[in-house]
């Protein structure tokens, strides 16, 4: 028996009188709603919703999940995702009732528990990024980017001194130039020296009034920590600009060093990337940003307050960006988090960033000899190879999608865009040595296919759910819902 | 590797095919080979004004995109229409009917500094492409 | 420390491998001068069974809504959640798995957001919808600056009586671009003023967004306001910003009433009230402007043997690709939370769906009645769906307390947002409204002050 079914659409699934669900006893008569909606009441019943007993819903999505690869079945060495293992007691706290039924517009009185929790997890992040301030509002880093870079904008023009520019090196993640474009800025690429940092005379050169802040990787996307950084911070202050600090590689830092004490400004962290909250399949996260003191009055509003013994929210923050969210951020996201900090504890922490720098390391060991770096400089928790060498005309794509032949998903593939055909690798430090061995051999024995049967490795994979899928006509002619045929 | 000796190319991988002054633009194979399938051209509609070096359009690869930059300076007078629901003739035919658009010169005399057939040859061969 | 799992042994061999003889020496490229000195001030590991009191504790310390009656909406709106929902989120290979990037191996994933893009097409009366976005708010931020793209204009005209948290996240989105932000007035019905609207359409705009239901919970007639847009190339787009998706299933869907973009906030589709988070944002639009639009999109295609599977698609518009020029700077969204709004209505269907809108019309109706039973009445009579605005005989305040007094919830204090209306207070029903609360609430706000 083949582990996977064919599973239709819902759609096709539809069976009218079918039901799923026993909704709660009336108790009150039932309102007239063409009465009183007229012409503005639904006409049609909707088409695509169809009719189904809880049993077909259960199975379709079981069977759906099947088709899926997930970290809690094997390694996701997707360099700059940090896919860690997610704690199961994360999950069960955050579906406390006391948390999971509380309305967002509740009397502060009475969500008390709720905001000590949020309160308890910005000093956390606090102390481990060496900010001074926090706002948990942000849903993902993108949007953590935007605000950093909303309240850089907000206290140059606090200080009424007009800037133009961003610089971002040419290593940086897509997201860093559209959120300073989303701001209102324009972008200038710094480039990277042969060691693959950022090229300090490059910034020397550039670095003038116009420009309103520099924003940084580190250690960067090719895992390598910017060893200059702090001449990197001065040289940006001294003509007024402000440090941001893209997070997303935290996980390789904690305990070890801290971005305030480098002279960032601000930052964003991934708390779906270092804080162990689950990647759902593509969110929900969440992006916090942590600032110094002198960013602190531009935060998102409202702000946290503790007083007389409690906590409140404050609203009357007039030099505030405004807000990024409806409400305070992704609520029970944030708890995972600070449930993974409460268990790790300091210690467990920085033990954490040691395992995952050794774990990357190893695997830069073991695939050193078989695959070629993109940089020859040390790196911590992920390691850059290319497609230099790759024999018989197979690609970096085909490598990629050959390691789901042998139970892996593949690492990020084509990015930085700084090295040509790009493997990116981050274990983290949730694997066990087994499996990375296991990775190892995988690469070796496709390498090896490469050279003797390279068609296997153009065709693969040949064992997963779906073979390649044909991109292009989805691009060309976009079918993005169900019509039925 | 196709490179017609009747036009003049840039080094951004645009071809110009002219006649007085009147132009017919598009990109080159090479160009269509990096980038890879086509899915979408998004060309300038005509009366739209164009200027040599500047961008005036994208082509999408699934994965990538690219700008077109404009060879010379002028109008747009026609958008290849084709090209809406068979992007693929980009990648099939780029010098005939993947052309993009025809474009009224306003300084003929720029085409002097575009690339022959030789040079543009030399040009990719030797950036290591 | 059960997360990590090489025993020091094991840690001894790889780092023997490396030619390492301690953690530190992996830190070797951190200059020294950048070096924590001291232990993270943070405190020492928490075991399993602690930390599972300290939460409770947390939990306790809340007075969430179990147990306890709520008139709280204002863009949360309580509904019951079917089990079936926790338990497929909790399948591991949904929850822990990544970005459907590598589409072989997430075919799961992919379908799922297919459906969701189908359904919530459909319910919005539109051509297509992405996979989500972060919230409502940013929704209407992105409609917006979606609008500004095709138009190529700058002036954004938006309903006051848009959600005022909204409205404060367009502004932070559009404030340091180059587009101007208006608001348009509402009537004295609680509807967007048409005669305004024409007005300020007259000298060009790119976008007009409207509430539906709005923060009143009033029901706007869409047709109305598309039908007060000058025609051809003046015409602004028209977008339907929805907080309470639940409305849907009872109104006539905006994608057929002239809207060109529907967007908002379904967290009503099978979220917890989360004190406020994660959320369901979306995007519907017209296929003519799918390549402006944000946010991931999946597209139905063929492997290499024929059969049928789904992709990510049109990627070109996304932050890893066009960088500065994207669309939107977004990266990772609400999966999981669409997969809990693709159970939900997978479970629900067509008919339990309008008729658990039609229940939750008919309770606030209910509670509507009780209310002028005791002489406190509508702010507005335009028709609403699950909330509507009141003018109270005391002050919110004083209503908040009594209500809190009686284990009871409140509604929303509208005269903050709204100083025109110092007793203004909103007030939401749902299914999970017991008749006996509103019953007691109305004797309760009735003998006010």
């Amino acid at each position: 028996m083949s582990r996977f079914l064919e599973e239709p659409l819902l759609f096709e699934k539809d069976r009218p009188g079918r039901v799923g669900v026993c909704l709660c006893t009336k108790d009150v008569p039932t309102a007239d709603a063409e009465a009183l909606l007229g012409p503005l009441a639904r006409k049609e019943l909707p088409a695509r919703l169809p009719e189904l007993s809880e049993v077909d819903v259960i199975r379709h999505f079981t069977r759906l999940s099947l088709m899926n690869y997930a970290v809690d079945y094997g390694l996701y060495p997707l360099g700059s995702c940090t896919m860690k293992y997610n704690p199961k007691i994360n999950e069960d706290v955050a579906r406390l009732e006391g948390l999971a039924n509380l309305h967002p517009l509740q009397d502060d009185r009475d969500a008390q528990g709720a905001l000590e929790i949020l309160w308890t997890l910005e000093r956390a992040l606090c102390a481990v990024s060496g900010m001074d301030a926090c706002s948990l509002q942000p849903a993902a880093g993108a949007q953590g980017e935007f605000t950093g870079v909303q309240l850089i904008r907000a206290y140059h023009e606090d200080r009424a001194d007009r800037r133009e520019v961003v610089l971002i090196p040419d290593s940086a993640h897509g997201t860093n130039p559209a959120s300073s474009h989303m701001s209102g800025y324009r972008v200038e690429e710094i480039r990277s020296g042969p060691d693959g940092c950022v090229d300090v005379q490059a910034l020397r050169a550039r670095m003038g009034s116009d420009v309103a802040g520099i924003m940084l990787t580190v250690p960067n996307t090719l895992g390598i920590f910017e060893r200059n950084i702090r001449e990197v911070c001065e040289v940006v202050h001294a003509q007024g600009g402000q440090v941001y600090v893209d997070g997303a590689n935290l996980n390789a830092l904690m305990g070890i060093t801290r971005p305030g004490d480098w002279g960032a400004d601000v930052m964003h962290i991934n708390l779906h990337k270092t804080f162990s909250t689950p990647h759902g399949g593509g969110g929900p996260g969440a992006g916090p940003v942590a600032c110094k003191a002198h960013l602190e009055p531009f935060l998102p509003r409202p702000v946290l307050v503790k007083e007389d013994g409690g906590f409140r929210w404050d609203h009357d923050r007039p030099k505030s960006i405004g807000k990024v969210h409806a409400f305070y951020g992704n609520f029970l996201v944030l708890v995972r988090a600070l449930a993974y900090i409460e268990t790790m504890g300091g210690e467990g922490l920085k033990a954490a960033s040691q395992m995952a720098v050794l774990n990357a390391n190893y695997l830069r060991a073991r695939l050193k000899d078989h695959l070629a770096l993109g940089f020859d400089g040390p790196t911590l928790h992920e390691v850059v190879f290319c497609d230099k060498g790759l024999p018989n005309g197979v690609t970096t794509l085909d490598l990629a999608k050959r390691l789901i032949d042998y139970g892996f998903h593949p690492p990020t593939v084509y990015f930085p865009l700084i090295v040509h055909g790009a493997i990116m690798v981050e274990p983290t430090e949730t694997e066990p040595r087994e499996e990375l061995d296991r990775f190892v051999e995988a690469v070796k024995a496709i390498l090896a296919e490469a050279a003797s049967d390279p068609e296997k490795v153009k065709g693969a994979p040949h064992e997963a759910f779906r073979r390649r899928l044909d991109e292009v006509s989805a691009a060309r002619n976009p079918v993005l819902t169900y019509t039925p045929r | 590797m196709s490179i017609p000796g009747d036009l003049r190319y840039t080094r951004t991988h645009e071809w110009i095919r002219v006649n007085g002054n009147e132009g017919v633009v598009g990109i080159t194979d090479f160009a269509q080979s990096e980038l890879g399938d086509i899915v979408f051209v998004e060309a300038p509609e005509p009366g739209t004004a164009v200027s040599a070096g500047s961008p005036m359009g994208n082509v999408e690869s699934v994965k990538a995109v690219s700008e077109i930059m404009s060879p010379v300076t002028g109008t747009v007078t026609a958008a290849n229409e084709a090209l809406k629901d068979h992007p693929e003739l980009l990648n099939q035919d780029p010098y005939g009917q993947g052309w993009i658009v025809k474009v009224t010169l306003s300084a003929p005399g720029e085409v002097d500094a575009l690339m022959d057939a030789e040079a543009y040859g030399r040009y990719v061969a030797e950036a290591g492409h | 420390m059960r997360y990590l799992p090489q025993s020091p042994e094991e840690i001894r061999a790889m780092l023997d491998v490396l030619g390492l003889s301690r953690a530190e020496d992996l830190f070797a490229s951190v200059p020294e001068e950048v070096r924590l000195k001291a232990p993270l001030d943070l405190p020492a590991a928490v075991p399993e069974c602690d930390l599972v009191e300290r939460f409770i504790g947390r939990s306790s310390r809340n007075r969430s809504l179990t147990c306890r009656p709520s008139f709280l909406g204002a863009g949360a709106y309580a509904h019951f959640v079917p089990s079936v929902v926790n338990h497929v989120l909790l399948r591991s290979e949904f929850y822990t798995a990544y970005t459907p990037y590598q589409p072989e191996l997430a075919q799961g994933t992919l379908q799922a957001i297919f459906e969701f893009q189908t359904m919530m097409a459909d319910l919005c009366g539109m051509e297509v919808c992405n996979a989500s976005l972060y919230d409502g708010a940013s929704a209407a931020a992105e409609a917006a600056l979606l609008a500004a793209r095709v138009k190529k204009g700058r002036k954004v005209l938006v309903a006051r009586s848009l959600h005022p948290a909204y409205r404060e996240v367009v502004r932070t989105y559009l404030g340091r671009l180059d587009l101007d932000v208006e608001e348009l007035p509402f009537g004295s019905d609680g509807r967007l003023d048409l005669a305004a609207l024409k007005e300020r359409v007259a000298s060009g705009a790119a976008a007009v967004l409207v509430g539906q239901p709005n923060f009143f919970g009033v029901v706007e007639d869409v047709g109305a306001v598309a039908g007060a847009l000058p025609e051809g190339a003046e015409r602004p787009l028209l977008a339907a910003v929805v907080t309470e998706a639940l409305s849907l299933a009872l109104l006539e869907p905006p994608g057929r009433q002239g809207a060109d973009v529907v967007c908002g906030e379904a967290r009503s589709f099978g979220l917890p009230l989360g004190y406020g988070g994660p959320n369901l944002g979306f995007l519907a639009a017209r296929k003519a402007h799918v390549r402006q639009m944000p946010g991931r999109l999946v597209g139905e295609t063929k492997d290499h043997l024929g059969r049928r599977g789904f992709v990510l698609t049109l990627t070109t518009r996304e932050q890893h690709i066009r960088r500065e020029k994207a669309t939107s700077n977004i990266c990772t969204n609400q999966g999981l939370c669409m997969l809990a709004a693709v159970v939900y209505l997978a479970l629900m269907g067509r008919k339990n769906l309008r008729e658990l809108a039609l229940r939750n019309l008919s309770k606030a109706e209910y509670l509507k009645a009780r209310l002028k039973g005791k002489g406190i009445t509508p702010l507005f009579s335009s028709p609403t769906f699950n909330e509507f605005a009141v003018t109270l005989k005391g002050t919110p305040e004083q209503a908040s307390e009594a209500l809190r007094k009686a284990q009871m919830v409140g509604g929303l204090d509208l005269s903050s947002p709204y100083p025109e209306f110092p007793r203004g207070y909103l007030l939401c029903a749902t299914e999970q409204t017991p008749r006996e609360a509103m019953d007691r609430a109305a004797e309760i706000l009735g003998g006010l002050p």
